[in-house]
This record gives C-alpha cells, structure tokens and sequence, in this order.
C-alpha cells in the first residue's frame, strides 16, 4: 500500500507522510514484532479504519506524544497525537484558544478534521486531497514538534 | 506498504513548512534526491521572502510601503507583477494583484511556486513527483509505475469527505475557497465579499494557471461556471453554499472510474 503510505492530505497528512515515511526508515518491516506491544484500542478510537490497511508485518506500535506548545496571536496551542504503526489515529489539541466564537468554531472542526483526512485518505487510495487549507501555523508547528518526537 | 525484498530504491518525501502553508515533495523516481529537495525547498524560501506579505522587509512589503520601487525590485517580483497582469486580463479582472488593501499577488505566487518547484525537479532528473502547497498540487509523471496520480477533493462542508476522486498523468489540481479565516476572497470591483460558492477546483496542466482561475472564479460567485467551462484544456468542479455540486462538462475525462460523473 505504497498509495496510502505515502497519502498527502492537504497540510496534515503531509506530516503524517513525513512520519510514516520516518517511522519505516527506522523499523524496518522485518524488525521483530515480538519487541513491540500490539495495538490496544485507544479510548477515543474512532479511527479503527486504519488497522484496515494491508500491511505485509503487522507489528503494531502505539505511542501517544505530546507536541510543544506554540504561542501564537491568538493564544498558546498544544496538540496531542497518537501513533499506532506509523500512523496517526488520532491528533487533539489540548491546549487551543477558546476566547472568542471564532476561535471555538475552528476548533470544533480542525480536530476532527485532522484525524478524518487521514482515516479518509487510507480508505480511498488517493495520493493526495485538493481543497481549502487549514492553514494554522500553531497548530502545525505543535503538531510537528509532536512528530519530531515520535 | 510493501515488503522491502533488498535494499529499497530511493525515493524520497520531504515536507516543508513555509509560505505560511505546508508544502510536501514527494519524488516517486528510484535515486537520491537529496541535492534535489535542497534546491526546492532554497527556493520556497527565496519565494517566500520576497513575495510574503506578512514579513515585513520583504519586497511585497516594501512596495507596499513605498521603500521600495518597482524599478528596484528583483526581476522576479517584476516579472511576477507583470504576469498578474496578464492574469487579470485573461479573467476579466476578477482575478487582480491590486486588492483594495494594496498590492498583494499572492494569489498567483504560491501556484507558480509549486509549478517552478516542480520544473526544479525535473531539472534533477525527476519526472514523477508531486509538489503540494496547501492542497494545490503539480504532479509529474504518475505516482507509480502503470498508476495515474488520484487526488481526492475534500467537500468543502464537511471535509471528512471527499466529494470525488480525479485521476491522471501529468495535470494540476488547485481548489480555493473559503477557509477557517472566513470569506477571504474578495470582488475586486466592488470590495465585497463573495457569497454563494463553497469552494472551486480547478484541473489543468498548471498548477499556476489553475490556481489562478480558481480563484478568479471564487470571485466571479455564481457566474462562474460558465465561464469555467470556456476554458480549453480544464475541468471544474464547483460547490455552492447550498452544498449543490457542479461539474463542467468535461470533467468526466479526468473523473476515476470509481468515482464516475
């Protein structure tokens, strides 16, 4: 599934393209599963879709990681991933500005909206998602620094 | 993923962020392209300090300002300036570097940038790769050997969605719409804000020209698709405040087969 691994969705699955493509430079597909704890279903798993992913070694790690927080105009933003073989299944930001409707109102969708384009990409086998971006840079840095420590 | 048998061919993924968007670059030939991303990524940069309206010693920022004159400028913020001008007059002005809050051409450097970034690569020997700024894409070649690039189009109401899958060979693929910032695209001729399109995306061989006409056409509103499917060599897809979706009546040659007009 090279198509799914190497998925661009719009901003945030370039990053989870970066992780895939960093976690399997590290292990290779071969590494012995017996060194790595399976998958247990996180409890915000509404992501399960992406265990559906053929894999040739289904070695399955879980790691929660959280990012850095980033001050931005608007306030600090913290996001908070977790990462089950190489994916991210799930990305929440646990520190956002929430001082005004706007803010709540971008929030309300950019969460799910993270963890959706991923779970989406891998079930259409498309190599990238065309639209309007979501574009905050607090929100990418944390998320990055997230990644960087994964 | 498959199964690495020996040792894995190159290719190679980098992803970028700058121009206040995220950029990936995925080169999908067997080599190393680390001399390669280099280059594009130096270039994204250079890009973005002399066009950023948000930095402000930037030339876009000093044009603005005045400390800077046109004359001085580089060529390529010259050269920029003029090809909007072009622009403008290919879409009838509703495309336009001169917003009512001062010179910003924005709109045309980010999709010329992918597209350069992309002639870098092959320029390096690449000829199947994609450059995605932000969601508007240049793809080269295919994204595998016997397997055209697919793009899905993210529904601009609810964008856990896709609303359908395009598929091709050497094509661009740029969407612009209204964003988490609210209604950011603006009818040059009146100031106004634009209501009643969603979002447009726009397929053709450049991703400058697509994204161009993308946004040409988020500021036309309704009339748009008309004038969408006026153009040679492009497909649209343009989705209404109303959630209606419509297609210009050549989208079914780059539509995927399971995801049929």
């Amino acid at each position: 599934m090279r198509r799914v691994l190497l998925a661009v969705v719009s901003t945030v699955t370039g990053l989870v393209m970066l992780l895939s493509f960093k976690t399997h430079a590290v292990v290779p597909a071969g590494a012995a599963a017996s060194e790595v704890a399976p998958a247990t279903p996180a409890a915000s798993a509404s992501s399960t879709t992406t265990t559906t992913t053929p894999k040739a070694v289904t070695s399955a790690v879980t790691k929660t990681v959280t990012g850095d927080s980033v001050d931005t105009r608007w306030g600090p933003v913290q996001v908070k991933i977790t990462v089950t073989s190489g994916k991210i299944t799930s990305a929440v930001a646990v520190v956002y500005p929430q001082s005004n409707g706007r803010d709540q109102e971008i929030n309300s969708y950019a969460v799910p909206t993270l963890q959706q384009e991923t779970v989406t990409a891998n079930s259409a086998s498309i190599d990238m998602v065309s639209g309007a971006t979501y574009t905050s840079n607090g929100y990418i840095q944390s998320l990055q620094s997230a990644l960087n420590k994964v | 993923m498959t199964t690495p048998t020996g040792p894995e061919p190159a290719a190679a993924t980098h992803v970028e962020h700058v121009m206040g968007t995220v950029f990936s670059i995925a080169v999908r030939d067997p080599g190393q392209w680390d001399a390669a991303i280099a280059d594009v990524v130096a270039w994204l940069h250079r890009v973005d300090g002399l066009f950023s309206t948000y930095k402000p010693d930037s030339e876009i920022s000093r044009l603005r300002d005045g400390r800077l004159t046109i004359e001085a400028a580089d060529p390529l913020v010259r050269s920029i300036l003029d090809r909007c001008r072009d622009y403008e007059e290919q879409t009838d002005q509703y495309f336009t570097a001169y917003l009512p809050g001062g010179l910003d051409p924005s709109g045309l450097v980010k999709g010329w940038a992918i597209e350069q970034a992309s002639q870098l690569l092959r320029q390096h020997g690449s000829s199947n790769h994609a450059v995605n700024g932000g969601g508007d894409m240049q793809l080269a070649g295919e994204s595998a050997p016997g397997q055209p690039w697919r793009v899905g189009i993210s529904d601009p109401h609810d964008r856990s969605k896709l609303l359908t899958v395009v598929t091709g060979r050497d094509l661009a693929v740029a969407t612009s719409g209204t964003s988490e910032r609210g209604d950011h695209i603006v009818n040059p001729r009146t100031g106004s804000i634009r209501h009643g399109l969603a979002s447009v995306t726009v397929i053709g061989p450049s991703v400058e020209q697509a994204d161009v006409f993308a946004t040409a056409a988020m500021a036309m509103g309704s009339p748009a698709l008309t004038w969408l499917d006026s153009l040679p060599g492009h497909h649209a897809l343009v989705v209404y405040d109303d959630k209606t979706e419509v297609r210009t009546s050549s989208f079914h040659l780059i539509a995927a087969s399971d995801h049929p007009v």
